[in-house]
């Protein structure tokens, strides 16, 4: 049976690859990107029906993808599993997620990487892409079998809830991933400097009794991955980066010729350390790293302006209700992320004119692509159809028994929003429209 | 009369005119403990429990004769908080505790926060007898009391508080209180124990105790946790004695009148040395008494005031 075309039709496409920014049509033939033009037919060349998307008045984009999410299965299937992951991020208008290892066994081996890609196949709503462990078991001892979780569909490698363990380890990793092209991802954190710390060090800490997490435990750590990249020339992805010192680290690297991209979250970028305290010591504020000070927030946004930083991702960390609802301490670090990212960017950043929608979409699109290595970033015909659709003026209210991911552990309840995905469409299904999933094939 | 919260769980979110009240409803409760039949009926029919996650001697019993003074009824649960990680939550505990009737719940634990946490598990209030490196809000204000007893004032006082000020909740708590009644706190320790961003409690801080003591009105010992050692806070106890200690000669830089704090239990001869603890100047045992007439202050704000 012949799968009905798609026609975008009279939406504002931004699709910064191509140096587009227009209001076009999209025709979508066959899961792909057959044409983009003003004026589309609504009659398909061929006998195909052609469904019609009104997306006047919206922003078209290419597919976005969050790099840094915790599916958490196998495992922990308590707090989250494929499909309610993927369903989250389809709400949260991503057509792709990179699927961290940190799961229970480790996705460190061949066998684990196929469970997720066929789990993704049979429950997924959008693409999911495995990202392996650098180290077996991510003991940060020994090398993973890197190479074959390559062939069997791992995108990059991470022992991500935890930083590669030692510069040496960190360098043999860098020189051995060469051989494949794939990046590293590292969760930079000095374990010895963070060891007990609930929250960011300063002034808030100390009012509040926390032992405090120090912005140098990640920014000792970033000096030690860069220098490391430096000594190897391998492809170094840091992820959730939240000081200034980072950022001033890593625009020095560069000017030296060490290549390294970064992402940070939207947690980092719009909350600072002050919530936990006057949330009350909400466990939903607990994250790692920790948000930080004033002074870091507008490092990050500057570095978001300024092209510093390549992509936004969540660093979805979904936790059950019961693992959060208890004492600070004994709570697990971590935000539900997936289904308030887009909104919170384009509420804070996008809508107020700091940021352009051509930077949104390299942030959230083009970027990461090109980072990971995965097709998209682009709407060019013959490309597979993912594509996001954001609602610039849809008013929208973080209502987190409402998520579909079964986490709903977010600092941002109760927050209105203006802006917020309005379709997604991965391999030219519509999986998300008017902020509802829609059920079809797969 | 009765506080502006539900709860009392911080002196840094307790505001100056109930931190008034309570010190002054403290001074006209405490010659019931001069009495020979410590009993009146304000708190008669009301159930007062404590729930101790962290050991405690002088709080808990504090509390407790506090309650019985004022003819409530009371029930104690101590246990630690490792045991209470393998089985059931403070939130279970705690709702337990509630629907058998009870009408406020005290509680010390060992997470910052956690008396906050509970407050809002709980309809009922809460009094926070100590929560991780936060607050102790009773003995802040049971400190205060003193000081007020033998100076009259805590306006413009000079208060030096000495030692492991990163971990205490009572520094924090005193501080607090202190402040906003117009006392200029300094603090001293080994810059290991000194909590980072300390001058955001509004305090001086000196790296030896002797800046804090010279010309100080009130010199409060902290209690040094013996296990900090491990940790490479500091090397050893005779070091930490030699140069952080309260002894004779450094107590001679305050005031003459100055008076001698600990908030208990002492460390003989580490933190204090003896001959200070038990000297004329220390009111370290007068404390211990005001605590339960603060103690009475504040549970009859917090049930029977407002009847």
């Amino acid at each position: 049976m012949m799968k009905k075309d798609l026609l975008i039709k009279g939406g504002r496409v931004v699709d910064p690859a191509n140096s587009v920014d227009d209001v076009l049509d999209v025709l979508v033939s066959e899961g792909k990107i057959k044409t983009v033009g003003k004026g589309l037919n609504e009659r398909g060349k061929g006998n195909n029906e052609v469904e019609v998307l009104d997306a006047s008045g919206k922003i078209v984009m290419p597919g976005f993808i969050d790099m840094h999410v915790h599916l958490r299965e196998p495992g922990f299937e308590q707090k989250e599993d494929i499909e309610s992951g993927t369903r989250a991020a389809a709400m949260g208008g991503f057509t792709a997620v990179a699927a961290m290892p940190n799961t229970e066994p480790p996705c460190d081996d061949e066998a684990t990487v196929r469970y997720v890609l066929d789990a993704a196949r049979a429950r997924g709503w959008v693409r999911v892409y495995p990202v392996g462990a650098v180290t077996k078991g991510r003991q940060g001892k020994e090398l993973a079998e890197m190479g074959e979780m390559l062939e069997a569909g791992a995108l990059a490698f991470s022992d991500d809830g935890s930083p590669v363990s030692t510069a040496e380890v960190l360098r043999c990793a860098l020189l051995y991933v060469k051989s494949f092209g794939a990046v590293l991802i590292d969760h930079p954190e000095d374990l010895t400097l963070s060891e007990g710390g609930q929250m960011n060090q300063g002034p808030v800490s100390t009012v509040a009794g926390f032992r405090g997490i120090p912005d140098e435990a990640e920014t000792v750590a970033v000096a030690r991955d860069l220098l490391m990249a430096g000594l190897t020339g391998g492809k170094l992805h840091l992820t959730h980066l939240s000081t200034k010192g980072s950022l001033e680290l890593v625009r020095w690297f560069r000017g030296r010729g060490v290549e390294v991209t970064i992402d940070v979250t939207p947690h980092h970028l719009i909350l600072t350390d002050e919530i936990v305290k006057s949330s009350g010591y909400d466990t939903n504020t607990k994250v790692n790293p920790p948000l930080r000070s004033e002074e870091d927030v507008k490092a990050l946004v500057e570095a978001l302006k300024d092209g510093t930083i390549d992509a936004i991702a969540s660093d979805h960390a979904p936790h059950h209700l019961d693992d959060k609802w208890v004492e600070f301490d004994f709570a697990p670090f971590g935000i539900s992320g997936l289904e308030t990212e887009v909104a919170l960017i384009v509420d804070r950043f996008v809508v107020p004119g700091i940021i352009s929608w051509s930077r949104l979409a390299e942030l959230f699109s083009v970027n990461p692509a090109r980072i990971l290595g995965v097709p998209g970033g682009r709407i060019s015909p013959g490309e597979a159809a993912d594509i996001t659709i954001i609602d610039p003026e849809l008013e929208f209210a973080v209502d987190p028994r409402k998520f579909e991911s079964k986490g709903k552990n977010t600092p941002f309840g109760g927050w209105r929003l203006t802006g917020a995905p309005w379709a997604t469409i991965v391999g030219g299904e519509i999986k998300m429209k008017n902020r509802v999933l829609i059920n079809r094939g797969n | 009369m009765s506080l502006k919260g539900k709860d009392l769980l911080s002196l840094e979110e307790l505001s100056t005119e109930d931190i008034e009240l309570v010190l002054s409803t403290a001074q006209s409760l405490k010659e019931i403990l001069a009495r020979p039949i410590k009993k009146v009926p304000a708190l008669r029919g009301k159930v007062v429990c404590t729930l101790f996650y962290e050991p405690s001697t002088r709080t808990r019993t504090s509390f407790e004769l506090a309650a019985k003074y004022m003819s409530a009824d009371t029930v104690s649960i101590a246990t630690s908080t490792s045991a209470m990680q393998k089985g059931e939550t403070l939130a279970d505990t705690a709702r337990n505790i509630e629907v058998m009737g009870t009408d406020v719940v005290i509680m010390r634990h060992s997470v910052s926060g956690a008396c906050h946490f509970l407050a809002k598990v709980l309809d009922v209030p809460v009094i926070n007898a100590g929560d991780g490196m936060h607050e102790h809000p009773t003995q802040g204000l049971l400190d205060i009391f003193t000081i007020l007893e033998y100076k009259s004032r805590i306006k413009g006082l000079k208060v030096a508080i000495l030692g492991d000020v990163l971990h205490s909740r009572v520094a924090r708590s005193l501080t607090w209180g202190l402040r906003k009644l117009g006392a200029e706190v300094h603090i001293a320790g080994p810059a290991t124990l000194i909590p980072p961003y300390a001058e955001t409690l509004g305090v001086k801080v000196h790296s030896r105790p002797e800046g804090a003591i010279e010309g100080a009105d009130v010199v409060y010992s902290l209690r040094l946790q013996l296990e900090r050692q491990k940790s490479g806070l500091f090397p050893s106890k005779r070091e930490y004695h030699d140069f952080f200690g309260l002894n004779r000669e450094r107590l001679r830089l305050a005031k003459d009148d100055a008076l001698v704090m600990h908030p208990g239990p002492m460390n003989r001869g580490i933190e204090i040395s003896t001959d200070v603890a038990d000297s004329p100047q220390s009111v370290i045992l007068e404390q211990v008494t005001n605590g339960v007439a603060v103690r009475m202050a504040i549970l009859y704000l917090i049930l029977g005031g407002k009847e």
